[in-house]
């Protein structure tokens, strides 16, 4: 019996061809928004942009790493007070010191992960959250960065309000969409092919040699390095900050949630999830607490009900993806 | 007293169990052969109701047990001596044996009976369980399934990484288990043994029924041919 | 700095957070459940007693065995139709659903009772105190609550080793599968867990209720601090959550002693160094 006499390997599909073709298409409208869109609406999308890419970082971690965080602040909250660290104190661009804020966060993950990786499952998840109130804690007794009230960022005092916003949206949108091609093509690459299978199995990952924990750090740091990033953009948007508030255990609330409904070890589930999101809050915001309930009851039962949230319920009836990680074995006649 | 028609179970997508047909009634011993992956494992985990088949039925003593869980089945007549032993690190010897007990059956079998008939585990009895010897933990394991006074017990591969003569021993302690008519389902790699001492045999090759018969009437080539597979 | 009285209110102190650390340790042991809400139940407790204490005039430690039924009952249910559905080898569903159930569980709170703090009216028991010789004097209520932690870390001890559900849990948290084979009724088993941890949950919120004003948001607190008990004494030993938690509350002590802000910070300093050097714990128990 004859079989086919070769195969290729690949990668994409036609549904992922007409998502990249959208999405360069919003990224274009993106870009040009400071020429026509007003200040309120660019404040907006910023935000949303945070919370995308911080549940991206998020859906990285536990979606493709197997590592469930809920201390995830802690680096938002390190990004962002190294941003007021190099603006307000060492004199560095504040734009600038949006980089380093990032960076400082992915060094500082080093340490964090030296202790924490030492815990397992739902006890790593907690030890993550004490690392973030240590820090909160921390950094409120640093009178130089403004002790428990906090401080403002006067390193952007005198720049004209046009140019600030602009600026910081291009370096909102550069970042988020810079987060998810990166993480994109990490996922496709080999690299992403050995978290892929220490997310399916990890003694069968170290059985074929996979160094699963060096793996897990580079994620960890990575995802840490994005979380700083969205801290010292969010603050450099809101230009006034608190440990209260940057190390405030709701960035990892929302973020979770964002990912669970969206559909958690995908990538377009953080994207749909986020506008689930920020949709049910304009639709509540007048209701105060019911609303974060609403949130939770919602993530309980749809973990319950539909653990792989919309896109990922979709993604698994239809066989869809926008974002083809999979590769797929095309036999050749 | 057991019947089973038409069993499929699948792991996921994967088949493991192709349509098996079984049967065994009340004081006969039937083993089970087959080498490494022929679904003998499979068959027993969802006779014990750990694995739920995709079709067929099962009937002990004329219910439908495919959709109970273990414990219920427990509690109705079916015990295990699962592969490996697997007797609780945590518990000591004693503790272990009487943990058959929590099926709720009562019976013949006694504290008191179980250590006449393995002596070396009275000696034991307050030890930790890990402590003792491979044959002494199978020895207890086989105590545990007999605490919860069987109407079908099932042994699985009892005698793998046992000394020869211990499993002799345990082998001539298995007939005083039949007297009161319960049913012994014995899986074992080691093929002499386990047709040695059963009415009746099933020989299992990639989830499919190879070969059945009273083992006086199956010759060895039949025996090897359905074992391995040789065409 | 009078050592003695600092070692000595802080063990006291400890004895309150191993009520707290009990039920997380029970209900991990037992069925490798971390409950993300386990603080905000606490808290739950303490609104439960306030409520039955305002309307019927009771005090709070008479009022502290309906509380205490109440929480099992509450513990027994949601484990039994929520929590069970979500067990399994994925840690991530239990971690969510019980995540949910925290935000729920503080805002819910916050709703009814708003943020006013409240304490819980326990009389002459909060504010008496108890010479113990030497010029040393040390609270009545938290001897009371020391004594009554050890009492409970007793109780259930005797409970895992002497009982038959002792041996139901033991069995099912070394091996579920197989103990289901034996006959054991898992999901009962389990639910009977979480409703004891609940119990003991719930004199944990009673007696820190006296002791200090509670808000709907301590929740979280009352999570870690029972977390650093259990890893530093060692996961799977209940003497060693006792321990932990004594070594919590003298960490903590010390660190008030150097200024306001460093009391908490000082305790999860000494839980990371423990969590650096000693991961297992520092009096876990090992097991074959």
């Amino acid at each position: 019996m004859n079989g086919p006499s070769g195969y290729t390997v690949v990668l994409g599909t036609r549904a992922s061809r007409v998502g990249l073709l959208a999405a360069c298409i919003a990224c274009a409208v993106l870009f040009t928004m400071p020429f026509w869109a007003g200040s309120g609406t660019m404040r907006l999308l910023i935000e949303i942009m945070c919370f995308l890419a911080l549940a991206q970082m998020w859906n990285l971690l536990a979606g493709y790493g197997g590592l469930i965080s809920i201390g995830q602040q802690a680096f938002v909250g390190i990004g962002a007070y190294g941003l007021f660290l190099c603006a307000n104190h060492l004199g560095v661009n504040p734009f600038v010191a949006v980089l380093l804020g990032g960076l400082t966060a992915a060094i500082l993950a080093l340490p964090v992960a030296a202790i924490t990786f030492r815990l397992k499952g739902g006890y790593f998840a907690v030890g993550t959250w004490v690392v973030a109130e240590v820090c909160r804690l921390a950094v409120s007794n640093v009178q130089l960065l403004g002790g428990g009230s906090g401080q403002s960022l006067t390193a952007m005092r005198g720049m004209p309000k046009a140019l600030r916003e602009s600026t910081t949206f291009w370096i909102a949108a550069a970042i988020t969409v810079g987060m998810i091609a990166l993480t994109y093509w990490v996922l496709r690459s080999r690299f992403g092919m050995a978290l892929t299978a220490i997310r399916d199995s990890e003694a069968a990952s170290k059985s074929q040699g996979i160094h699963v924990q060096k793996v897990k750090l580079y994620v960890f740091v990575f995802a840490a390095f994005g979380s700083g990033l969205v801290g010292a953009l969010y603050y450099l948007n809101a230009l006034r900050i608190s440990p209260g508030s940057a190390f405030d255990l709701n960035w990892v609330v929302i973020a979770i949630f964002i990912v669970v409904i969206g559909g958690i070890g995908t990538l377009e589930g953080p994207i749909i999830g986020t506008l689930v999101y920020f949709g049910l809050r304009e639709l509540l915001a007048d209701y105060g607490s019911w609303y974060l309930m609403a949130l939770g009851l919602c993530a309980v039962i749809v973990m319950i009900k539909w653990p792989r949230g919309i896109w990922g319920t979709i993604q698994h009836r239809y066989d869809l993806r926008f974002f083809p990680v999979q590769r797929r074995v095309r036999l050749l006649e | 007293m057991l019947e089973v028609n038409e069993l499929h179970v699948f792991y996921g997508d994967f088949q493991a169990l192709f349509g098996i047909d079984f049967r065994i009634e009340a004081g006969q011993t039937v083993s089970i052969i087959g080498a490494n992956g022929a679904g003998k494992s499979t068959f027993l985990k969802t006779l014990c109701g750990q694995l739920r088949p995709r079709s067929g039925s099962i009937l002990f003593e004329g219910r439908p047990i495919d959709d109970r869980p273990p414990s219920t089945i427990a509690g109705l007549g079916i015990s295990m001596v699962p592969e490996g032993r697997r007797l609780f690190p945590s518990l000591s010897v004693e503790e272990n044996i009487l943990s058959g007990r929590f099926s709720g059956r009562n019976g013949p079998w006694t504290l008191e009976r179980v250590y006449r008939l393995f002596p070396a585990l009275q000696l034991h009895r307050n030890a930790p369980a890990m402590t003792l010897s491979g044959g002494q933990q199978q020895m207890a394991a086989i105590g545990r399934a007999l605490m919860a006074n069987p109407r079908l017990l099932i042994c699985d591969e009892i005698s793998l990484g046992l000394a020869p003569a211990v499993i002799k021993d345990i082998y001539a302690a298995l007939p005083q288990l039949l007297q009161e008519g319960v049913a012994l389902i014995l899986v074992e790699q080691d093929v002499n043994t386990a047709l040695s001492v059963s009415d009746y045999a099933y020989c299992f090759m990639h989830g499919r029924v190879s070969l059945q018969g009273q083992p006086g009437t199956l010759s060895k080539t039949e025996i090897s041919d359905a074992y391995f597979g040789i065409q | 700095m009078d050592w003695l009285a600092v070692v000595m209110h802080g063990t006291l102190a400890g004895g309150g957070y191993a009520l707290f650390a009990i039920g997380l340790s029970l209900a991990y042991g037992v069925m490798r459940l971390v409950n993300i809400a386990h603080g905000d139940f606490i808290v739950l407790a303490a609104y439960i007693a306030l409520v039955i204490a305002v309307a019927s005039g009771l005090h709070p430690l008479l009022a502290l065995p309906i509380v205490a039924a109440i929480m099992f009952g509450l513990g027994y249910l949601l484990q039994r139709t929520v929590l069970n559905r979500v067990l399994g080898p994925d840690i991530l569903p239990p971690l969510l659903v019980t995540f949910g159930l925290a935000i729920i569980l503080q805002n819910g709170l916050l709703e009814v009772f708003s943020a006013d703090a409240r304490v819980l009216p326990a009389g002459t028991l909060a504010t008496d105190s108890v010479s113990l010789g030497g010029g040393l004097a040390v609270g009545l209520l938290p001897l009371a609550t020391f004594m009554t932690a050890v009492a409970c870390t007793l109780g259930l001890s005797w409970l895992f080793r002497y009982t038959r559900l002792g041996v139901a849990f033991r069995a099912t948290s070394d091996d579920p599968h197989t103990a289901q084979l034996v006959g054991i009724k898992d999901k009962h088993i389990y639910a009977l867990a979480m409703g004891i941890a609940f119990a003991v949950m719930a004199v944990g919120g009673v007696f820190m209720g006296m002791r200090a004003s509670f808000t709907p948001d301590l929740g979280p607190s009352y999570l870690i601090y029972s977390f650093e008990a259990v890893v530093i004494g060692g996961v799977g030993s209940i003497w060693g959550t006792l321990a932990g938690a004594i070594l919590l509350g003298v960490a903590q002590g010390v660190g008030y002693s150097f200024g306001p802000g460093w009391g908490i910070l000082t305790g999860h300093i000494v839980f990371l160094l423990v969590l650096l050097f000693r991961p297992a714990g520092l009096f876990s128990r090992s097991q074959p």
